[in-house]
């Protein structure tokens, strides 16, 4: 298993370099020159091109994206064109909102959604299945926008219960948790739900109930385990794409996340920022595809019998 | 045959409901079944056997399967009655079942030797710890036959017949009264089908279980059973003891198709000998009798008027033109 995921971790290294290769090319192709940008319209022309030289943006493109990944394996990701602060800081000071934003809306959509789904694959075709499934496509079918500017109309405007904008306590985290959480949650639910179905008719699931094992255990111990591998591909999909920062949500709730920096920085042509913000935005997501994985292997035994037999049978090979 | 039934199903009508129409899965079926006795249910696919089987642990499928009418006494207590808390303490602990298919019967997220110590955890009457369980599961796997170094193991890392051993430790765990087996030995190769079969035998001998044995190869049941009951369209059309059915003169003209479609090995025939036709769509039943349109003997009454059943000492089949006294 260790093997195995040192193996996924160096296998990081060429998709991350490829990303970053990647964005530099569309970056150069990009109309705009960031010094133009920096120094504005009026500025001289002799200015702009001493600060290209100053800048290395005048060496050959290989050259400049050689130096860029040199310094960044140093640590040095750069520094803003825009505020001249080192982008790493930039990022680490936008990240715990985004994170917040993440993980909230996350787990309460897993709190919620799971159970919901059980509830609703348990009691089929009940009123309460019916009731899920039509709530599951309303709130499936609200875009996220939509949705976000309704919440801020209602409950800050209107009630004033909420900030409507920032990040300074935990409740300006709320409704853009909502927000968020609305399409995430009737996707999982309705996953959550059908897999179950297909679980519950497994003819395991009858041996348990021949066993004399209450439906609590039936359902619990020896159907949601089955039913999870695709529930937790959704979550891990969720969070790789909600880390990198939700640009709409966080616009239209003003929060000063990931999300809003990569907006700025990509209206600036603000290259090390851009560079640095996907590069960290894979890691994570690398990290995170890596973590579902091996949570993979531990629910389903099946799974982590591969990793290890792989491992066997390059050792019975020797 | 004497003393009270372990097990009396009487007068026993299942029905599906499916989408447009009605399945008529068991119509009518009745038949006791004693302390440390064997019954084959034989039939073809369809005939209602499994359902019975399903009927007995109250499993079948919610929402679908619905028992219409009759009774089946477990020691003299309605099992259709209890409650569904109640029927916990039946299944599994005095009832157990072995499912048709090793492959799919074990949960595949669980270590084999959970599943089976599961049964005691979940019939723990005595309040054994768990040291306790852990020797029991032990011992059980001695029994059937599997090394117990293999407990943590999960079931994709058994063969079939490991499989099938482990599913016969966990219906026998709590060394039930009655011992349900849907076609234990269909999905195993035949080498494995003896090692089960004589296992199975050895177990029920040493426990004094009665056993319900559903099958559709006849060889099972001439070396297992005492009692056979031939299925039909969820009916029985013939019932008796094994040797009324093996050695008996007079039969269901369906019983003798079905031993006639077993290939002879002393006469030389070039093509086997099937019973014509299939059997009815049980959402739409034939009137009269059910196997009328297969049947080589079959009159215009026989499709008109149910047929009843005639009896003889243990024997008994559900065919008019039967005389017990002689031939059809």
């Amino acid at each position: 298993m260790s093997k195995y995921i040192l193996k996924r971790l160096l296998m990081m290294i060429p998709v991350i370099l490829g990303m970053s290769f990647f964005i530099f090319v569309i970056l150069e192709k990009a109309p705009g020159d960031p010094a133009r940008i920096i120094l504005g319209d009026k500025a001289p022309a002799e200015a702009v091109e001493e600060l290209r030289e100053e800048m290395g943006l005048n060496d050959p493109f290989l050259v400049r994206y050689i130096n860029y990944i040199g310094d960044a394996l140093r640590g040095d990701f750069g520094t803003s064109y825009r505020t001249h602060l080192p982008v790493f800081e930039e990022i680490m000071a936008r990240f715990p909102t985004t994170l917040t934003l993440a993980l909230g809306s996350i787990v309460l959509t897993v709190i919620i959604g799971v159970p919901i789904g059980v509830l609703s694959a348990v009691k089929q075709y009940s009123i309460l299945d019916n009731a899920t499934m039509a709530g599951a496509l309303i709130l499936a079918s609200m875009p996220g926008f939509w949705l976000g500017t309704m919440l801020l109309l209602l409950f800050a405007s209107k009630l004033h219960w909420l900030p409507a904008t920032g990040a300074e306590s935990w409740k300006s985290f709320i409704l853009p948790c909502v927000a968020l959480m609305a399409s995430n949650m009737a996707m999982l639910v309705r996953m959550t739900r059908s897999n179950m179905l297909e679980v519950i008719r497994a003819e395991y699931i009858t041996m348990a109930r021949a066993k004399g094992a209450s439906e609590k255990v039936v359902i619990f111990r020896h159907a949601l385990r089955n039913a999870l591998m695709p529930i937790i591909t959704i979550i891990g999909m969720n969070l790789s794409s909600l880390l990198g920062g939700t640009m709409i949500i966080e616009s239209v709730f003003a929060l000063p996340g990931l999300g809003t920096l990569a907006i700025t920085a990509v209206r600036s042509k603000d290259i090390p920022l851009v560079m640095a913000e996907v590069i960290f935005i894979a890691l994570l997501a690398g990290f995170i595809n890596l973590f579902v994985d091996v949570l993979y292997a531990y629910i389903d035994p099946r799974l982590k019998s591969q990793y290890v037999s792989r491992k066997r049978a390059r050792r019975a090979a020797r | 045959m004497s003393g009270k039934p372990l097990l009396s199903v009487k007068d026993l009508w299942v029905e599906y409901e499916a989408d447009e129409a009605v399945v008529h899965a068991v119509n009518g079926i009745s038949f006791e079944l004693e302390e440390g006795q064997t019954i084959g249910l034989v039939g073809e696919t369809g005939a209602g056997k499994t359902t019975t089987a399903l009927s007995i642990l109250r499993l079948l499928p919610a929402n679908i399967g619905f028992i219409r009418r009759g009774s089946i006494e477990f020691e003299g207590k309605n099992l259709l009655e209890l409650k569904e808390g109640e029927l916990l303490s039946y299944r599994g602990k005095q009832i157990s079942m072995i499912f048709q298919d090793p492959m799919t019967s074990l949960n595949p997220v669980i270590p084999v030797g959970d599943q089976v110590a599961e049964m005691f955890r979940l019939h723990n009457e005595e309040k054994l710890p768990k040291t306790e369980i852990d020797q029991r599961v032990d011992e059980l796997f001695e029994l059937v036959g599997i090394p117990k170094v293999r407990k943590s193991e999960f079931p994709h890392q058994f063969s079939g017949g490991m499989k099938q051993r482990a599913v016969i430790a966990i219906a026998l765990a709590c060394r039930p009264k009655l011992l349900i087996a849907d076609e234990p030995t269909t999905a195993l190769d035949v080498t494995i089908q003896a090692q089960v079969l004589d296992m199975m035998d050895g177990l029920k001998k040493k426990f004094g279980t009665a056993m319900i044995m559903i099958t559709h190869d006849l060889g099972v049941v001439a070396e297992t059973c005492d009692i056979v009951a031939v299925m039909y369209a969820g009916e029985i059309v013939e019932m008796g003891t094994v040797y009324d059915i093996f050695e008996g003169k007079v039969h269901h003209p369906y019983t003798e198709g079905l031993f006639g479609s077993i290939p002879s090995m002393d006469s030389h025939e070039k093509r086997l000998k099937p019973i014509e036709g299939l059997m009815p769509d049980p959402s739409s039943l034939p009137s009269g009798c059910k196997f009328s349109p297969r049947c080589p003997y079959c009159q215009d009454i026989c499709k008109r008027e149910e047929p009843s059943v005639r009896c003889m000492g243990s024997h008994s089949v559900r065919c008019r033109f039967v005389d017990m006294e002689g031939a059809v």
